[in-house]
């Protein structure tokens, strides 16, 4: 199935309000509020028509000029063989999306990774610290106004 | 006479004991720590520490502004075999651009990118019999790959980070021997394999350290979305070069070795090994084909772009390397990349490690994360 027609079952079997979103080049992708995510996650994960089994990749992302952050999650099913991009949007001040770990195993490592480099916080995690950085970093390297800090344990950090 | 008793043995005591693997320890391949949590020689509990060879990749590549010059930061990613990363990253870039690229230039990525795959598994498999302690082997592989670095030597100039590959063809021209080095190489290689798997594959030692350990079962695989060998170990027919084709491989007739139990169980560290070893033969008829079909004459930078002209929007495309699925997740923006994501092998595979180590020995540890075939530059970045 595409986008659309995952998006437009999606509405009818469950009775969203799903609109994917296209751009100039690329893929298009559907955005969900965090207050359902973990609901259509699991929609997508066990439905029989759509059975996304596989969680490629999850990604943090901060959008600077909304003051917000984002988690795209590219999903596959190795049984339908089809893709879907799904997006979830929080504010900069209270980044908090509910954890699909439960769901998908691998986003584990994804979600702390998402949490370190960018700053979001997965709720339900089962254990949601750092994982390239040091546990004490200051900051989060990947949002777009990150300042490294001068110096890490009195080891100048080379700025 | 009073009947002889034996003692009451002393309360044994029971508790566990955590040690650390690394970071500087030879079987964890680069600097990786595991704290692992021992009951006597029984592992109870891994808990891997990565991101000692962080080396910002992404803020790198999001902070130069252009698509170009990310190129030769995409080698460091995976340095044992850079030109998939290169790959990969072209071709996400070249389908966001909609750049149609020369048959050429496809057949040559084809034609590299599987000789790197040799070479990659090579050195896979060298380590990991050394890691068991079969030296021989892995002297054996390293002549091997020595052959294949020196064709590559040839094309791009550099024997590791290559920085061959560039949006829309190849940094230059293919050298005129090109094609009758890899045909020595090819013809050279096959008798090869066969002294491999007598050295190894069959040595009832190794089968004896790798059958039934570290099983991992296919929905345990699925469900950490594991890919490449690691996956095919498990018995799942997947392929993104088949399953998913990228470039020409939709061209090519080969198959797709999977782990099948032959020494133990489906998904154990020999399944992992064979499928590695297989996929050797499998990538010289890739490299035998693509030779026969593959243009000899063209510039391969004909559609290489002048001034890359970004456009508004996002992929993420997967490429086969010869650890599995690399993903590059590209957010654009008019002005350049604004994100980007590389989801490599090494780091999902390695987060299954805690899940299959659980109840193995110590020793067998070090089978475990050596048939897993990491590099710890792809897990950090």
């Amino acid at each position: 199935m595409t986008t659309e027609e995952i998006t437009e079952y999606l509405n009818r079997e469950y009775g969203g309000n799903l609109d994917p979103t296209y751009a100039e080049a690329g893929d298009s992708w559907i955005t969900v509020s965090p207050s359902v995510l973990r609901e259509v996650a699991k929609t997508l994960r066990d439905d029989k028509n759509l059975q996304f089994n596989n969680l490629m990749c999850l990604s943090g992302i901060h959008y600077q000029k909304e003051n917000e952050l984002g988690v795209a999650y590219h999903l596959h099913s190795t049984i339908h063989d089809h893709k879907l991009v799904m997006k979830v949007r929080v504010p900069e001040d209270n980044p908090v999306v509910p954890s699909v770990e439960s769901l998908w195993k691998t986003a584990n490592w994804h979600e702390r990774e998402a949490y370190d480099l960018v700053g979001i916080t997965f709720r339900g995690h089962p254990g949601l610290l750092r994982i390239l950085t040091p546990q004490d970093w200051e900051g989060h390297p990947l949002r777009k106004d990150y300042e490294q800090q001068e110096s890490y344990r009195n080891v100048s950090t080379g700025i | 006479m009073a009947p002889v008793t034996s003692p009451q043995p002393a309360a044994i005591e029971n508790r566990t004991m955590t040690i650390n693997m690394g970071p500087q320890h030879p079987s964890t391949h680069g600097v990786l720590r595991l704290e692992v949590t021992v009951d006597g020689e029984v592992v109870t509990k891994v808990k891997p520490d990565i991101g000692y060879l962080h080396r910002c990749f992404e803020k790198y590549a999001e902070s130069l502004g252009d698509y170009a010059k990310v190129v030769p930061y995409t080698d460091r990613i995976d340095y044992v075999s850079a030109l998939h990363q290169e790959m990969g990253y072209v071709i996400a870039v070249e389908k966001l651009l909609e750049l149609e690229v020369p048959e050429r230039v496809e057949y040559m990525r084809v034609i590299l990118a599987e000789l790197q795959r040799i070479a990659s598994h090579l050195l896979g498999i060298g380590t990991f019999g050394l890691d068991l302690g079969a030296f021989t082997p892995f002297l054996y592989c390293f002549i091997e790959r020595e052959n294949i670095l020196r064709i590559l030597e040839k094309v791009s100039g550099a024997r590791l980070l290559y920085n061959y590959l560039c949006v829309g063809g190849l940094m230059r021209d293919i050298p005129t021997d090109f094609t009758s080095d890899t045909w020595e190489f090819v013809t050279s290689f096959r008798p090869k394999i066969k002294e491999l798997n007598d050295l190894l594959t069959t040595n009832s030692i190794f089968i004896d350290r790798t059958a039934n350990i570290g099983v991992l079962p296919a929905e345990v695989a699925l469900n950490y979305s594991a890919s490449g060998p690691m996956l095919r170990g498990s018995g799942v027919s997947w392929d993104l070069r088949k399953n998913d084709p990228y470039s020409i491989y939709d061209r090519f007739e080969f198959n797709v070795p999977v782990g099948q139990g032959e020494m133990g169980t489906v998904g154990d560290c020999w399944d992992r090994y064979i499928v590695r070893v297989r996929e050797m033969e499998e990538s010289l008829k890739i490299i035998e084909q693509a030779l026969d079909q593959m243009p000899g004459e063209g510039d391969v930078k004909e559609a290489v772009p002048r001034r890359i002209r970004s456009k508004e929007g996002e992929v993420y495309v997967r490429t086969e390397t010869p650890r599995g699925e690399l993903g590059y997740y590209i957010i654009s923006e008019k002005s350049g990349p604004y994100r980007i994501k590389a989801r490599t092998p090494s780091f999902v595979n390695l987060s299954i490690l805690p899940a299959i180590s659980k109840g193995a020995l110590v020793a067998d540890l070090v089978a475990i994360v050596g048939s897993i075939d990491i590099v710890l530059g792809g897990v950090d970045r």
